[in-house]
């Protein structure tokens, strides 16, 4: 077996375990409050730290990724739909490198 | 009604959930092909084959994770390295796994954990997390079933078409998956304060630790767990959830 399949291999192993060992493992629910609340927590926080700033650099333009960001944020506020909200960001940045780049 | 008539509804109830799970991930999918395509043209300038690429994505479905493995084989670092870089682009999904975890009712088989578990990324875990009560088996498989070929598929047109699909266009679906998590966030975010609080010191201390020195030196896997634990420990701490979270 040639060495860049054992690495896929490799990566593959290593992927599947850091996701599935918590996940089977902690079967029971969590009585104890504050570990409750920490993983209530956790989703919406490391959600948060990966959307900013990597959003506005993810374009080609730093403007349009901001106005994308912007944009995204004013629309889920006033709680629009997730498949809108996705389309009218990638609008906004498609429309608005015309005019940039 | 029947046992037979009982079983049947149940069914179509199942099918429902997973259709609508396929419905939601639409955008997933499709965020998912653009982001797959930029990596499979990441995978061709290393040499790697489109049926390489394709079985990659489908095996590791992790954008950040797949860049880092294949980063070593270009270097073609031993096994060990290769282990080690994947682990550390990949950590946060041990934290996310841990929360999606009590997402589960207990009695859920350990058959759909194990599964699940193999396609737990960011974007399913978020749609996954917003779902009401005890998350449904039938629903995650929906949004995989749409999800899964997005990326693989993806992955493997980049590597034999490269830098064919116009650059504007990359750019625009670029900003896709990052809506779809401020679609999770913020109306939560709206309607509870301390979330909101959270969600707001973590867009500033993300920004943060990328310009700070020494932090910003950091991988940004690292940074990133780093920033979800003292974050959400310190709400934890401070604004202790009450009763049964959903």
């Amino acid at each position: 077996m040639s060495h860049t399949v054992l690495q896929i291999i490799v990566m593959t192993l290593v992927t599947y375990a850091v996701r599935v060992i918590p996940l089977t493992l902690f079967r029971k629910h969590i009585k104890n409050r504050w570990i409750r609340s920490f993983l209530y927590y956790v989703p919406y926080v490391s959600l948060a730290v990966m959307t900013f700033p990597a959003m506005i650099y993810a374009t080609n333009s730093l403007y349009s990724g901001i106005l994308a960001f912007v944009v995204g944020l004013a629309l889920t506020w006033n709680n629009a739909s997730l498949p809108k909200t996705a389309v009218a960001c990638c609008l906004v940045v498609l429309i608005s490198e015309f005019f940039l780049i | 009604m029947s046992e037979q008539g009982i079983r049947e509804e149940v069914e179509q109830a199942e099918q429902q959930t997973f259709r609508n799970g396929q419905k939601d991930a639409v955008p997933v999918g499709l965020g998912y092909f653009a982001v797959s395509f930029a990596l499979g043209i990441a995978m061709r300038n290393v040499g790697l084959t489109a049926f390489q690429g394709f079985i990659i994505s489908l095996l590791n479905n992790a954008s950040a994770g797949e860049f880092a493995g294949i980063t070593m084989i270009a270097a073609n670092a031993s096994l060990i390295e290769t282990a080690l870089m994947v682990l550390a682009a990949n950590a946060r999904y041990f934290l996310m796994s841990t929360a999606f975890s009590q997402k589960f009712d207990e009695k859920t088989p350990m058959i759909h954990r194990c599964i699940i578990g193999f396609v737990l990324t960011d974007e399913l875990f978020a749609l996954g997390i917003r779902t009401k009560g005890s998350l449904k088996p039938e629903y995650y498989y929906g949004m995989m079933s749409v999800a899964m070929p997005g990326w693989a598929f993806g992955t493997m047109f980049g590597v034999i078409f490269g830098s064919l699909l116009p650059a504007r266009i990359v750019s625009a679906l670029s900003v896709a998956l990052f809506a779809m998590f401020l679609a999770v966030i913020i109306p939560t975010a709206r309607t509870n304060r301390v979330i909101l609080i959270t969600v707001m010191l973590g867009f500033v201390f993300s920004f943060l630790s990328t310009i700070v020195p020494v932090i910003r030196d950091l991988s940004e896997g690292v940074r990133m767990i780093g920033l979800t634990i003292l974050i959400a420990a310190g709400a934890a701490f401070l604004a202790p959830v009450k009763g049964e979270t959903e």
